[in-house]
């Protein structure tokens, strides 16, 4: 018998879970938007600011080599994290979607010219579509898309007719977060690699469910956002291939990513540092880092295990509702399931479970192409952590025929 | 006229304890909200900014204006039918002035007032607008 998750000592690390929302127990089904924070990493946060705080790399003082080497401790963290080869291409970014912007405007500006075209696909998130439209348009390259079947799965057949020598670059999610699909980026990448072409892989949905490995898959670019995986806002990591990274232009120009500066002339810094101009969000870097040391502490396979189980039970009762609809039902998911319901607008499904104590989410999810291919204005999307359990789907389920009764 | 009108609404929300009741009784008035002609849902009366579709139509029927709309939600299209209860068949400078102040005393503001996404503050803004615009051409 595999070990598993002992959910009540579990929840305690997440101080958050543990209230009343308009009268009834929280039940937070939103974590494909943002996951909570364990005790550890908000413990991390207030350390920083009452030990240690200083602007880092510059400073002699004592503080100043205590914030920065936590601050850089988590960059070592996210190399084994990653199974990356180097700390030097880790980059700290606000989030998933400076980093795709950062690779837009440095690669992208570099090395696409009229007529190379940037292949995505029909389940991106606004961020790994908008940056590649703002970049194409002032390039003259064009943005092509994979198709997306019934089901949720990418077309393969369509993806390998449509990878051709002039497409430069793939940006496709690892896992959609509108309907969790995980797409089969292995294969994905090999096959975008015979044809000379790099990719980018978005991470936000992925990192919080699988290992990662940048070296095995042999990514190109990886990016993702720490407020997806426990750990703070306004912290994003891209991960680069160093022969990619080194020529690339820089991104933002200003203090941190400077060699030397002169009227002259202005020399850049090495890697990572070229690409983080400015003082970072140290404080958040540092407490991120506690968040994959928790992670770490878990065992992984009770964890996918937990997943899978609330997966296969939220799936299981969800079908049973008259009128209910399960959107996105790839065979590989992560643990999400969006679902419209029979002549009930999402948003008047999200208002009430809300007022159950219930939050999940309503609407396009940032995936509007995705609603389009469905002809869908929106869904209904319930999205769970480890830390969730089959008590709170039940809850779910209770609160949700509740609402259809209100709205009947 | 327009307070008394929300004055009546302040009152039959009182009638209800609680939020269930409350909402149980919005999306009674959203279901019994006059259909919109067909004909003006269209791109153009879309209010921005809201979750679902909220189209909004105003006409100018002798010194009044009177106010068409429809949603693709229940809920919202009880806000509508509170809105056009109230703000519907009034003059422009009615439509103008009026403090719409049954939004925070009908009991259930924390959901109406303050979630921007629902687009109460969009269609009142719009509604005034109408008037405006009306009032401009007189
Ligand atoms: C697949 C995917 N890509 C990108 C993003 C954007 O992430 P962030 O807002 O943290 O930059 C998200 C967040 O919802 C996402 O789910």
């Amino acid at each position: 018998m595999a070990e598993k998750l002992d959910l009540n000592l579990i929840r305690k690390d997440f101080p958050i879970l543990d209230q009343q929302v308009n009268g009834s127990p929280l039940v937070y089904f939103d974590n494909a938007a943002t996951t909570q924070k364990p005790q550890v990493v908000i413990d991390a946060l207030n350390r920083y600011y009452t030990q240690d705080n200083a602007n880092i790399h510059r400073g002699l003082h004592t503080l100043a080599e205590r914030a920065t080497t936590g601050y850089e401790l988590t960059r070592t963290k996210l190399k084994d994290f990653l199974h990356a080869p180097s700390t030097d291409q880790i980059i700290f970014t606000s989030g998933t979607t400076a980093g795709i912007n950062l690779v837009a405007q440095t690669y992208g500006r570099a090395n696409f010219t009229a007529g190379d075209v940037i292949l995505v696909s029909n389940l991106e998130h606004h961020s790994n579509i908008v940056p590649w439209q703002m970049i194409a348009q002032e390039t003259g390259a064009e943005v092509q898309v994979i198709p997306v079947d019934e089901l949720g799965v990418l077309d393969m057949v369509a993806y390998q007719s449509l990878l051709t020598d002039r497409v430069k670059l793939v940006a496709v999610n690892h896992v959609s977060n509108a309907i969790g699909t995980i797409n089969p980026i292995k294969q994905m990448i090999d096959w975008a690699h015979r044809v000379g072409a790099k990719v980018l892989i978005d991470g936000a949905q992925s990192v919080a469910h699988f290992d990662i490995d940048v070296q095995a898959l042999d990514l190109d670019f990886f990016v993702f956002s720490a407020h997806k995986l426990f750990g703070p806002t306004g912290v994003g990591v891209l991960f680069g291939k160093r022969e990619l990274l080194e020529t690339m232009p820089p991104y933002q120009g200003g203090g941190e990513m400077i060699k030397e500066v002169s009227f002259s002339g202005t020399t850049y810094n090495e890697l990572p540092y070229k690409f983080e101009a400015g003082t970072p969000n140290i404080a958040d870097v540092y407490a991120f880092g506690f968040a994959l040391d928790y992670l770490a502490s878990l065992p992984k396979n009770a964890v996918w295990e937990q997943e899978k189980a609330l997966l296969d039970y939220a799936t299981e009762q969800l079908s049973q509702i008259d009128g209910l609809r399960i959107v996105g039902q790839a065979p590989e998911k992560i643990a999400v399931v969006s679902f419209v319901i029979d002549g009930v607008h999402p948003q008047d499904i999200g208002v009430l479970l809300d007022k159950f104590g219930v939050a999940i989410r309503t609407g396009h999810h940032c995936a509007q192409p995705l609603m389009a291919r469905y002809d869908l204005v929106g869904t209904c999307r319930a999205s769970f952590a480890f830390y969730n359990t089959k008590e709170e789907i039940d809850l779910f389920v209770k609160a949700l025929k509740r609402c259809l009764m209100m709205l009947s | 006229m327009i307070n008394q009108t929300q004055d009546e609404l302040i009152e039959e929300f009182g009638l209800f304890d609680d939020w269930a009741d409350k909402y149980e009784y919005l999306i009674d008035l959203g279901k019994k909200l006059l259909p919109m002609s067909e004909s003006f849902k269209t791109e153009d009366n879309v209010i921005k900014g809201c979750q679902s579709k909220v189209w909004l139509h105003a006409e100018k029927q002798g010194d009044l204006v009177v106010f068409q709309a429809d949603s693709e939600a229940i809920i919202v299209k009880g806000m509508i039918s509170m809105l056009i209860r109230v703000l519907s068949n009034h003059t422009p400078e009615e439509i103008i002035k009026a403090d719409l102040y049954f939004i925070d005393q009908i009991g259930m503001s924390q959901h109406l007032a303050q979630t921007r996404s629902n687009g109460l503050v969009a269609m009142v803004k719009q509604m005034k607008n109408y008037a405006v615009a009306f009032s401009a051409i007189a």
